[in-house]
């Protein structure tokens, strides 16, 4: 595996925000989380959330979810003053329970997507995404 | 994490802020079929200066760029499709729409994008896009002009840019048109503010470095009006203008001055060669 | 009814009997989050797209609530399968009640 410049840009950051940037979770969070699965045990695997990195603009962060086989999934970004950001309900026409859309994260933070299985049972992922600063601001 | 990635770190660690300078080599074709020049041989105006220009799409996230890939992930096209409907749309005391005159967009005004601002000879002016559009609303339609910066001005500027993507920006910076140009240069190069910064600092001296958090472009308007991700609407060049000087902590010229009229073409000037790439996304 | 409000999808014309087909949909709208103040410091109330549907031939394809986390001019995309033609119906749900929808047919072929 060969680094591009901005992979290795984002591996700095990302050692560097291990050990110095706090990463916020709230209970909030949880308590949405909690809401969705009835307070059920989450396993792992079976749900992909794709986020970057490093967001240019907390405002418009681009994410994909995709949990073969589920209900629903909800997204919860813990960082934020409300933690929701959405719940996909498939239907029997969804060709695959994966969906994308673009939500505003206020600051650096784990993303979390949990999906309810057709048998009952939850699974989750995260991401933590990166949200710069910009430049001037102009 | 694998050893590959501990050794990137250490790399970077050691590397100067150097190391991740540049535009990076993404190819843009939006739609699959409108090839962008977003890297050119620099104009001979600037030989002294840089070998090439880049555009400032070159210099986002991978996910920004994606954004200006495809017409319908674009967000500026909602304002596009907007100024469609004022483009048919009777206004003021003639009762005529820019159709009435100028038929459909996509014909008469392909084209059109690409040598603005330009030398107006009845007016005795170089005038900008927006110039021209508000000459035509109020002239032509009698209808009243719009705000410089605003709303309505930079959906259509994005309408009539549209028609001209992937021509090559091809501003005339000589014979009538040269005392502006000239007088833009010459802002361009002036430090202003407290903190004594100008164009050049950022845009010329600096640009793939990295300032506070955000990778430095050549401040190259091609691709203006552009969809900010930071304020989710078209930003017209005189706009960003005036964020830039005012970020020096200067007071600002005015949206439609004189100066940044000026400012305006010899910037453009700066990115002859890259595609038009109106509307564009940037962070 | 919220100003300037605009849906746009993008579905195939045509698709293949039972093919998976891509879905954008984007709708313009300012996505007001509750969390903004004013210039005189008063909250600018929550005013939002608060949820969206995607229905082919009466049956459900996604369901969506949304978040005042979703960003200005809400996109998604999702995937479909179209079994036959017909007609793919989208719905948007704004917080001061408006409905907003809009229709799309698709032939097979």
């Amino acid at each position: 595996m060969n680094f591009s410049r901005r992979e290795t840009l984002a591996l700095g950051l990302g050692a560097a925000a291990l050990t110095v940037l706090p990463v916020r979770s709230s209970a909030a969070a949880d308590d949405a989380i909690a809401a969705f699965t009835g307070g059920a045990e989450m396993g792992e695997g079976g749900i992909t959330l794709t986020a970057p990195e490093i967001a240019e603009n907390g405002n418009t962060v681009p994410i994909a979810v995709d949990a073969p086989g589920a209900a629903s999934i909800l997204i919860v970004a813990a960082g934020n003053p409300e933690p929701g950001v959405a719940t996909f309900n498939f239907g029997p026409m969804a060709a695959a329970q994966s969906a994308s859309t673009r939500i505003r994260l206020a600051s650096t933070q784990d993303v979390v997507a949990v999906a309810k299985m057709a048998d009952g049972s939850f699974t989750r992922a995260s991401a933590t995404v990166k949200v710069t600063i910009g430049g001037c601001g102009g | 994490m694998n050893y590959k990635s501990w050794t990137a770190i250490a790399v970077l660690a050691a590397a100067p802020i150097a190391a991740f300078a540049d535009a990076d080599e993404d190819a843009l074709v939006v739609n699959g079929e409108i090839e962008m020049i977003t890297q050119a041989a620099a104009p001979d105006h600037l030989s002294d200066v840089m070998d090439e220009v880049y555009s400032g799409w070159r210099f986002r996230s991978d996910e920004t760029q994606a954004l200006q890939m495809d017409d319908f992930d674009n967000p500026a096209m909602i304002f596009v499709d907007q100024a469609m409907e004022k483009w048919d749309t009777a206004e003021g005391t003639a009762g005529k729409s820019c159709a009435d005159c100028h038929g459909d967009a996509e014909e008469s005004m392909a084209g059109v994008r690409v040598v603005y601002p330009k030398w107006n000879e009845s007016a005795g002016e170089v005038r900008t896009l927006a110039m021209q559009i508000n000459d035509c609303r109020e002239n032509q339609m009698g209808a009243e002009k719009w705000k410089y910066t605003g709303g309505s001005m930079a959906a259509m500027e994005a309408l009539i840019s549209v028609q001209s993507r992937g021509m090559p920006v091809n501003v005339a910076t000589n014979g009538p048109a040269q005392s502006t140009w000239e007088a833009g240069k010459e802002l361009y190069y002036t430090r202003t503010g407290q903190l004594e910064l100008s164009c050049a600092n950022c845009h010329e001296d600096n640009y793939g470095n990295m300032i506070r958090a955000d990778h430095l472009s050549q401040g190259q308007i091609n691709g203006f009006p552009v969809y900010r991700l930071k304020n989710t609407k078209l930003n017209t060049a005189h706009a960003r203008f005036k964020g830039c000087v005012r970020d020096t902590r200067a007071e600002t010229y005015s949206p439609g001055s004189p100066e940044f009229i000026a400012l305006e073409l010899y910037v453009a000037s700066r990115g002859n060669g890259l595609s038009v790439e109106a509307p564009s996304v940037r962070n | 009814m919220a100003s300037g409000v605009k849906p746009r999808v993008k579905v195939p014309k045509t698709a293949a009997a039972g093919e998976v087909i891509t879905i954008k949909t984007l709708i313009s709208h300012q996505m007001e989050s509750g969390q903004r103040k004013d210039k005189e410091g008063n909250v600018i109330p929550r005013s939002i797209i608060n949820r969206f549907t995607c229905d082919f031939n009466g049956q459900n394809v996604i369901d969506v609530t949304l978040e005042p986390a979703i960003s200005t001019n809400p996109y998604f995309q999702f995937e479909a399968t179209v079994p036959e033609a017909g007609e793919f119906v989208f719905t948007w749900y704004d917080d001061d009640g408006s409905v907003y929808d809009t229709k799309k047919q698709i032939a097979i072929g």
